[in-house]
């Protein structure tokens, strides 16, 4: 029998802090798993977020830079510009990318920046003990929501990868969950087809993904990610928003 | 054919691919490990395809594959 599932190279073979069922791990995984597949370990610089997913450098073999909270794409620009044949990504999460960095994102994307973007949204500020975030569903309760969103006062969860897709410089936009086998194989796909884009210079490409976080939501892992599929797909529809290679002069 | 190896010490016991497995053979155990979580265990491994679905799922790359 020859083994025909090992784990990727590009991810070090250490224990993570993550909680039971987490799926950053995933995710890291995925990831780590299209970074062999271009063969681009060695010139990959990654950069890191503030969340959950803060040791990105201690978890995957490859340069990691660490961003201030939310400006990870605008330290991506930074890093892609001065090194335009480095392969360059971003790690956010939801409280990250959507709320506190919503002008770097936004902006790293208007402008059509040659970098890739992973986006895990798990509806809440994980590392801090589960604040209401952008993306938390209306009638969650989180620590900072006690009575779940409400939605007159605080707005329907933010649909980034959509919101991004209508952007010129967005050149792909898709959105995928990590909860089944099924879709875990979906992802994989999504994400090597984001890292095409930038490994052809064909502009910003941006990958949501939806994923649980046991801990913050008051629920075991089993049930944390029944929820992904109950309750966020239905409002965060899985799909590719936009596939559109940027011809670049 | 196929057979799975589970790292009993990295396995953090979420039980997600004990129902990811269309033919159910894995279950928790209830010895807990170094981490103080109950890991995962292969059964009855001559019913094993290799698929691969468990491995895919497992948020802690904790599964090993053989086809
Ligand atoms: C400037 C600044 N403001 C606030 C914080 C506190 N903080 C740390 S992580 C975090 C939210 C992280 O949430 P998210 O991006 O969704 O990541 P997750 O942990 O859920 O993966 C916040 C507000 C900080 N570290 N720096
Ligand atoms: S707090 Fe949530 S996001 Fe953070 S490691 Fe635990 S489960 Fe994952
Ligand atoms: S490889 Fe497939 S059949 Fe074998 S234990 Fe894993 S999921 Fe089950
Ligand atoms: S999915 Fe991975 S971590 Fe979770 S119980 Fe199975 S082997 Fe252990
Ligand atoms: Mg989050």
């Amino acid at each position: 029998m020859q083994q025909v599932f090992t784990r990727p190279e590009s991810l070090k073979d250490v224990q993570t802090h993550f909680c039971p069922g987490c799926q950053h791990g995933t995710v890291h995984r995925l990831v780590a798993e299209a970074l062999d597949q271009f063969g681009v370990q060695q010139k990959t610089i990654g950069v890191a977020s503030v969340g959950c997913s803060v040791f990105l450098y201690g978890y995957f073999d490859i340069d990691v830079v660490e961003a201030p909270h939310g400006r990870a794409p605008a330290v991506a620009t930074g890093v892609k510009r001065a090194r335009p044949d480095s392969f360059v990504f971003t790690y956010q999460g939801d409280g990250d990318l959507a709320a506190i960095g919503t002008a770097e994102i936004i902006h790293a994307a208007n402008r059509g920046e040659d970098i890739t973007v992973i986006f895990v949204n798990n509806t809440t500020y994980g590392m801090t003990g589960g604040q209401m975030a952008p993306t938390t569903l209306v009638g969650q309760k989180t620590s900072t929501s006690p009575y779940g969103r409400n939605k007159a006062k605080d707005g329907a969860p933010i649909k980034m990868a959509e919101v991004l897709a209508q952007l010129g410089g967005v050149a792909y936009s898709a959105r995928v969950a990590v909860n089944s086998p099924k879709n875990v194989l979906q992802a994989k796909k999504v994400i090597k087809r984001a890292f095409q884009f930038q490994a052809e210079g064909k502009g910003f490409s941006f990958v949501e993904v939806l994923s649980s976080c046991p801990t913050n939501w008051g629920m075991a892992p089993l049930a944390a990610n029944e929820r992904i599929g109950e309750e966020m797909i239905p409002y965060f529809p899985l799909g590719v928003f936009k596939d559109d290679p940027i011809a670049q002069d | 054919m196929g057979r799975i190896e589970i790292d009993e010490i990295r396995c953090k016991g979420c039980g997600i691919c004990t129902v990811a497995c269309p033919k159910q053979l894995i279950k928790l155990c209830d010895k807990a490990n170094i981490q103080g979580y109950t890991p995962a265990e292969a059964v009855n491994q001559e019913l094993c395809t290799g698929c691969a679905l468990c491995a895919e799922i497992c948020p802690d790359v904790a599964i090993k594959v053989f086809r």
